[in-house]
């Protein structure tokens, strides 16, 4: 049987008076591109940082495709690339050679043409030679992802890898890494743009007070916790709550819509009540309101 | 080579790279400042001080000044990398990767002696046109100095994974490291303290790296060198111990 590419059994970890992790149990399959979301606080980096060695967790179980992270470090490790949070870099050397050092580390020698693959796919090969200090702060987060890719690892986890990024970078970026996972790498994301997770992440895992809250897939979530609304601008509101709508500003009125198919019966009961619709917009549901929706329950 | 070995090999050529890439910082600085003290104290005590009864005082002053210089530079070298490490935060770049921290400790120390020795070595050439010094047992300068920067590697890895602020750093540098170097005979012979301060000066470590260091030059010193070479693995064995306690527990780089 082919084991996941990260298994986490009953987590826990606490700093001083806070419980970070409160036994998190969590199993990532080979090849997903596996969503963790959650609120400042939640307990995401501490999950990615037990999970990488950054951090000791008081208890539970941390395994990266197979190997323990504590008791067989060096094989757990090998197989996990990670992208920090912070953009962090070592000034005293350039791309080239941090990406050599890195790749060093790991216990890779002459990775030229790996490391030039990788430079070219970020969009890096001009500023091979630049130290990092010369570099913006676009360029210094595409360095991070290359340092975390030279030892070609199956699972890679990016902890919000597109803050603070402009839109062409983090298309790009995104390109590339699904690129990554279609290549059969196993991607872990967090990120504070829902949007970004809803159209990456086959399944998604939402924590709150270092607990998993929800973890379904994006599907099934969306279809779980949001319905689709419909919003119309009515002649006359007052009529809108007769039919069980919710008065906004301006004579705007929002219904919540389960399927499409209930659409239909709906007009046809606003046009019962005497309203005219002079506008309407119909909302699909979204991960932001999935999120909104699980944190408020959770 | 062996996977593991190259990555300790990496880490160690990424710390040397490191001071080597500013040497004019890390290496001639402190040559020039030992020159500086060498010409100082030569001009005013050279005429007037012979110590173990035929030394010139010049003759005398170099080993200490080599052995000062490589000890202060074997602790720089650590302790300055690290803390700026964890500051800026690219310490994760050599915790992420599967590195032992046995394999940690000894690519730091290694490069911190590394660095010792070369600044040792440039303070050794510069004073060679004022004094002539004579080299009556090599081996014991080898040992001293191998001794000597592995003991002040050591000590700088745990000030840079102790502190959490360069003043901090500076606390430990201040009123621990230069106290220490500057009390151990580097400037004179204990012989000629007041019999207290001959005490105390047994109970500082460094006082045995100089003194153990300078017999290599003189054949002479003011107490054994088997003694000191005694005391000074003693003290290397319980900061290597300690050092990799440390580390095997994360003390404070895997929160």
């Amino acid at each position: 049987m082919t084991s996941p590419a990260i298994r986490i059994v009953s987590a826990t970890k606490r700093y001083g008076s806070l419980q970070a992790l409160a036994g998190v149990d969590l199993e990532v399959a080979q090849g997903e591109f596996f969503g963790l979301l959650g609120p400042n606080g939640a307990g995401k980096t501490t999950l990615i940082s037990a999970l990488s060695g950054l951090a000791r967790p008081d208890g539970g179980v941390f395994e990266i495709m197979g190997y323990n992270v504590v008791s067989d470090y060096r094989n757990a490790r090998r197989n996990l690339g990670v992208v920090p949070q912070e953009l962090v870099f070592d000034p005293f050397f350039s791309v080239r050679e941090l990406l050599r050092i890195q790749s060093g580390y790991f216990g890779i020698r002459n990775n030229d043409d790996w490391i030039d693959e990788i430079l070219e796919n970020l969009d890096l090969t001009a500023k091979a030679g630049a130290n990092m200090r010369m570099l913006s702060g676009g360029m210094k987060r595409r360095v991070l992802v290359a340092q975390a890719l030279v030892h070609r690892p199956p699972v890679i986890v990016l902890d919000e890898p597109t803050a603070g990024v402009d839109v062409e970078l983090r298309q790009g970026l995104w390109q590339f890494i699904r690129k990554l996972n279609r290549d059969g790498h196993t991607i872990v994301l967090t990120t504070h743009y829902l949007e970004e997770a809803e159209a990456l992440c086959g399944r998604i895992a939402m924590l709150k007070s270092g607990k998993v809250v929800a973890l379904d897939t994006t599907e099934n979530l969306l279809r779980r916790f949001a319905s689709h609304s419909l919003a119309v601008r009515l002649d006359r509101p007052e009529l809108a709550a007769a039919s069980g709508g919710v008065l906004a500003a301006n004579g705007w009125a929002e219904f919540p819509l389960d399927r499409y198919d209930d659409l239909e019966p709906l007009l046809a009961r606003l046009r019962e009540s005497g309203a005219k619709i002079l506008e309407l917009r119909v909302g699909e549901a979204d991960l932001e309101r999935v999120f909104v929706e699980v944190m408020s329950r959770a | 080579m062996h996977e593991r070995l190259i990555g300790f090999r990496t880490l160690l050529q990424k710390e040397v790279l490191r001071f080597w890439k500013v040497s004019f910082q890390t290496v001639g600085a402190p040559v020039l400042n030992a020159l500086l003290y060498l010409l100082i104290f030569s001009h005013v005590l050279d005429r007037h001080v012979t110590v173990y009864g035929e030394i010139a005082y010049t003759a005398f002053l170099v080993p200490g000044l080599v052995m000062m210089s490589l000890l202060q530079n074997a602790f720089a070298n650590s302790s300055s990398s690290l803390i700026q490490s964890k500051i800026t935060g690219n310490i994760i770049f050599v915790l992420l990767p599967p590195l032992s921290y046995r394999e940690f400790y000894a690519a730091y120390v290694i490069a911190s002696l590394l660095r010792g020795l070369f600044v040792g070595a440039g303070v050794l050439l510069v004073s060679l046109p004022f004094v002539e010094l004579p080299l009556a047992a090599p081996g014991w300068i080898f040992a001293f100095g191998l001794m000597g920067g592995a003991i002040l590697g050591s000590l700088g890895v745990i000030a840079g994974i102790w502190a959490d602020k360069f003043d901090q750093l500076a606390g430990f540098q201040n009123f621990l490291i230069m106290p220490l170097t500057m009390l151990s005979g580097v400037f004179y012979s204990i012989h000629s303290l007041p019999e207290f301060w001959q005490k105390v000066s047994h109970i500082n470590p460094f006082f045995f790296m100089i003194d153990g260091f300078r017999y290599g030059f003189f054949g002479q010193s003011d107490v054994s060198p088997w003694l000191s070479l005694a005391v000074v693995s003693l003290c290397f064995v319980f900061l290597a111990v300690l050092t990799l306690a440390m580390l095997a527990r994360g003390y404070k780089l895997r929160a």
